[in-house]
């Protein structure tokens, strides 16, 4: 406990740092690029755009507002994809600085986490587009998105810290993660609605895949206007703290080891 | 512990990964990894080293290279934790292990300024209040938003060092970086660190030139193949070492 309080002083003490790195991969993300911030919106768009073609007109599916349905989960899923990605170099891509100067190490992780949140908030942008141009009614149940939002952003620290510390010692992660999230995207229902499969494939992903319930209360809220269902609100939270906390405590048992293999 | 030491190192062991990737065939690779050491081959870079270094005072580090300098400076810094022994210090370290340790080469000198003000642990206030100072001693005043991958090596030296020694910290630690300044760079920053030597901050300076280390240091400490040669003046210890590099 004595050590967990130390730890937090030291991080306030390293708060500057934690926004020197969030603020840098944000500046550098479309640096010298010809629109700059305007492809955190339009990329989200093109892709929705794209599937909306597809599985309008190849699958057919019977959802109301389509381009609503997606969006949602595909933001909330990208997030996750690009947090984990990340987090995995977090602390192999910064080995040079490690090696040199004293810093806290899972300051990495938390910043890459950090600023793929600040990356999906600035695509929420592009969301607004999609509820407008769709009529979606805004109720005023819209304010509990932050509350799904932290859910998510704990869950992505969790897996993140596990991640980056697991990639430094097995550097195969990174082959074995790109196959988990591809079949983790496909049993997530973001372009399909979850009635199409098997009854027990549907309990399956709702017992199992947190990811679903944070897509399901975004969506609660959005497409029919109500207060999403408090088990699952209670099962997300349950669900990313599980994993902030073993993800932390497999980064803080094995941190002073990375150092003899970076 | 005795509030007059700044650093003592007691009985310090310092273990490292080889890692070598040599596997010549698929019988090795078994074998290795049944022996547990695919992953893992043990170096001892400092075997039992044992000295205590006194606030205020300066002390070079001497030794040829893969003597285990570098290693007991980052042991020092807390960068390295030791497998065996300990090391404890008293005050604040700014460790100048190599220049430019954050600089990010794709922002500018302005922004990097800030971040390895961060790095080494100043908040954004103070790295402010001594821009100027910083940009002044650089002398960098025309390049500040040109991106540091665009930067010389010398460039980016004098911007690393100015950054490192805006503050008084109570021990400094500087390995090797003066090397690829220029000369009156090399001057320059050896007058910075004799002020903060007369300031009463404790020194702690690696180089391969000794007239530096005669200039800067009273004691020193030489260092061969990890264990601790002999320990003394400046002047005792330098003689016997160049006595030494020249058989």
């Amino acid at each position: 406990m004595e050590k967990m309080k130390e730890r937090i002083r030291t991080f306030f003490g390293y708060k500057d740092l934690f926004h020197e790195l969030v603020s840098k991969d944000i500046k550098l993300k479309y640096r010298r690029s010809f629109l700059g911030y305007i492809w955190s919106i339009l990329n989200p768009l093109l892709i929705m755009c794209i599937m909306v073609l597809v599985f309008s007109h190849m699958f057919r599916f019977d959802i109301a507002n389509y381009p609503v349905y997606l969006i949602i989960g595909q933001t909330i899923f990208n997030f996750f994809s690009e947090a984990t990605n990340k987090s995995m170099w977090a602390i192999l891509g910064n080995a040079s600085l490690l090696k040199k100067v004293y810093v806290p190490k899972y300051v990495f992780t938390l910043s890459t986490v950090t600023s793929s949140c600040v990356n999906m908030l600035f695509s929420l942008g592009a969301m607004l587009i999609v509820f407008i141009f769709c009529h979606v009614m805004i109720t005023p149940w819209i304010l509990f998105v932050p509350v799904i939002l932290l859910q998510v952003y704990i869950f992505c620290l969790g897996m993140g810290m596990f991640l980056s510390a697991t990639t430094v010692f097995f550097r195969d992660i990174q082959y074995i993660w790109s196959a988990v999230i591809t079949a983790w995207m496909y049993v997530t229902p973001i372009f399909y609605p979850i009635q199409q499969l098997p009854v027990w494939l549907q309990r399956g992903i709702k017992h199992l895949n947190p990811l679903y319930s944070y897509i399901q209360q975004f969506r609660m809220i959005v497409l029919d206007g109500a207060c999403p269902d408090p088990r699952l609100v209670l099962y997300g939270f349950v669900v990313a703290l599980t994993m902030l906390v073993l993800g932390t405590w497999v980064f803080f048992k094995s941190q002073d080891k990375f150092i003899l293999y970076i | 512990m005795d509030t007059d030491i700044a650093v003592k190192v007691d009985h310090a062991t310092v273990r490292f990964n080889m890692a070598t990737e040599r596997i010549d065939n698929l019988k090795e690779y078994f074998v290795k990894l049944v022996q547990g050491k695919l992953m893992f081959q043990e170096f001892l870079a400092l075997k039992d080293v044992s000295f205590e270094v006194k606030k205020g005072e300066a002390w070079g580090l001497v030794g040829t290279n893969g003597s285990g300098k570098s290693t007991m400076l980052k042991l020092i810094s807390g960068i390295l934790k030791p497998y065996k022994g300990t090391v404890t210090v008293n005050g604040s370290i700014a460790p100048l292990i190599e220049l430019g340790a954050g600089f990010d080469g794709e922002l500018t000198a302005r922004e990097n300024i800030y971040l390895n003000g961060a790095v080494l642990g100043y908040n954004h206030k103070f790295m402010e209040e001594h821009f100027d100072e910083i940009v002044d001693f650089a002398e960098l005043r025309d390049f500040l938003d040109m991106p540091i991958k665009n930067y010389s090596s010398g460039m980016a030296a004098r911007l690393g060092f100015a950054i490192a020694t805006v503050v008084r910290p109570d021990i400094l630690i500087c390995d090797e970086v003066l090397a690829v300044g220029d000369y009156a760079f090399q001057q320059k920053c050896e007058k910075r660190m004799t002020d903060m030597r007369n300031a009463g901050t404790t020194l702690l300076y690696v180089s391969h030139n000794m007239d530096s280390v005669r200039n800067v240091c009273e004691k020193a400490l030489w260092l061969d193949r990890g264990v601790i040669k002999d320990i003394g003046a400046v002047e005792i210890i330098a003689e016997e070492y160049l006595r030494f590099e020249r058989e």
